[in-house]
Parts: C-alpha cells; sequence; structure tokens
C-alpha cells in the first residue's frame, strides 16, 4: 500500500504542510482533508513541503487544483516548495509553473507572502 | 513476429493497490533497461491509466477485477490494463484546459492528457465487453 503522512508547523500566520511518502488517488484524501481543514480555521496563508515527497500522480495535483482559487479568492494562496525533479516534472507538464508559486524553499514562500500583503 | 514475453498482474479494484501496480511495472520497466526518467513516466501512466479503471470503470467497487499485463519485445515494451467495467469513450475525448478547471476548481481530469505525454502510443479497445487500454513505450 502507498505509505504517506503530513506533518505540519506553524510558522507566525503561515501554516507550512510537509509531505512525506507517495501522494496518488489512494492517499490524496488525506492531503485534501488536511487542507480543507486548514481553509475552515481561516488558515489562508499555506506552504507545502514537498522535499520528503517521492511520488505524485494527477490525483495529489488535483487537490491543488481543486483549492487554490478559493484560497487566493480568501486572501491567501497555496505556495509549494522544494520539489524533486520528478515530482516537478509532473507539474511541469500541466502547466502549473505558470498558475502556482513553485518555490526552491520555504523561506522563499515566507517572503513572498511578506511581498504578497504588501 | 518478434519474440514478445508477458507477465501478468490481477488485483482488486481499489486504489489501495496501486502501489503494488506501481512497483510490478517500475521493476519490469528497469530490468527491461529505460532511463529512471522513462521508467518514471511509464509507472506514472500506469497509475493514470489503473486508477481510471478503479474511478471510472468499476466506480470503486473492489469486488471487481483488474488485469495488467506487460509486454517486452526487442524495441517496445507495452502495458495494458483491463477490465469489464463500463467503457471510456476516446472519440468524445477533449483535451483539458489546465488553467479553465484550476479557476472552475475542478479537481483532476488530466489523467488520460497524461498517459498521452508520457507514453509513445496509446490505444483503447472494446471487445465482448471487455475493456483494453494499452499504453506502449519504446527503447
Amino acid at each position: 500500500m502507498s505509505t504517506f503522512s503530513i506533518s505540519s508547523k506553524t510558522k507566525e500566520d503561515i501554516q507550512v504542510l510537509e509531505l512525506n511518502g507517495e501522494l496518488d488517488a489512494h492517499t490524496a484524501p488525506e492531503l485534501e482533508a488536511s487542507i480543507t481543514t486548514l481553509i475552515q480555521q481561516e488558515q489562508y496563508k499555506i506552504v507545502v513541503n514537498f522535499s520528503r515527497l517521492e511520488y505524485i500522480s494527477s490525483a495529489g495535483l488535483g487537490v491543488f487544483m481543486a483549492y487554490i482559487e478559493d484560497v487566493r479568492g480568501l486572501g491567501g494562496d497555496i505556495k509549494l516548495t522544494s520539489m524533486k525533479p520528478s515530482v516537478y516534472n509532473v507539474f511541469d507538464l500541466l502547466g502549473f509553473p505558470t498558475l502556482y508559486d513553485i518555490l526552491e524553499s520555504d523561506r522563499e514562500a515566507f517572503d513572498r507572502f511578506k511581498t504578497d500583503n504588501k | 513476429m518478434a519474440a514478445v514475453s508477458t507477465y501478468k498482474l490481477q488485483v482488486p479494484a481499489s486504489t489501495q493497490q496501486l502501489a503494488l501496480v506501481r512497483e510490478f511495472v517500475t521493476s519490469h520497466a528497469k530490468e527491461y533497461g529505460f532511463p529512471e526518467h522513462e521508467v518514471e513516466e511509464i509507472r506514472l501512466a500506469v497509475d493514470e491509466a489503473m486508477t481510471n479503471v478503479i474511478k471510472h470503470a468499476y466506480r470503486f467497487d473492489d469486488s471487481k477485477t483488474v488485469h495488467i499485463i506487460l509486454g517486452k519485445q526487442k524495441k517496445e515494451f507495452w502495458v495494458a490494463i483491463q477490465d469489464k467495467g463500463d467503457a471510456f469513450d476516446i472519440a468524445s475525448y477533449k483535451e483539458p484546459d489546465v488553467s479553465e478547471r484550476v479557476k472552475l476548481g475542478l479537481k483532476g481530469g488530466v489523467g488520460v492528457f497524461l498517459i498521452r505525454k508520457l507514453m509513445d502510443k496509446v490505444e483503447y479497445s472494446r471487445k465482448n465487453s471487455h475493456n483494453e487500454i494499452k499504453m506502449i513505450k519504446k527503447l
């Protein structure tokens, strides 16, 4: 079975989700639950760190497709960081780099949230 | 006719099986001699096709069975996924507008698009209520 887990932390008003393992149609509902929980808690500044994510299929990408507009409409964003090349390639094939902030590190994402607010 | 070796796996139509199917395909693709990035492409294409069967052909009914057949010929590696569920109508398929789908908050709907990008050739067939998607990659 696919192994997947999410750990989370808070940096000031920014919520960071760290993904571990494999994100596919079996494990994507877990990520969806984490993101919808943050939205319900009115936490709209979200960073998703991919450094420990080994694999993603379109079911995983679908979670980001489903919520990004809602979160942006509420004044926040979902910024994606630290992807391995094999994971980035999947986002790239679907043209995500023009639609999402995909950054090298969490630090860059935090800085980007500060500039977004100006 | 060129010599062909085939390998088969059958699993319940459940997303729980995706990791096992990926492992099956990955180990054969590596052994066949594909470079790492092409092994990853085959792995993703098969996952997308298998997910579509579970979701659309069998509507998450895990009492149904999916057959995965893998073939190795001299210069061609193929993976066929077979089911007896609802057929996919490739004739009415339209390439998705990803940015439009994101604007509308639509989840996914990009699996077939990925499969076509990742593999060299994709064939669909339906015979006696058996559906098959055959995905081919050349070495």
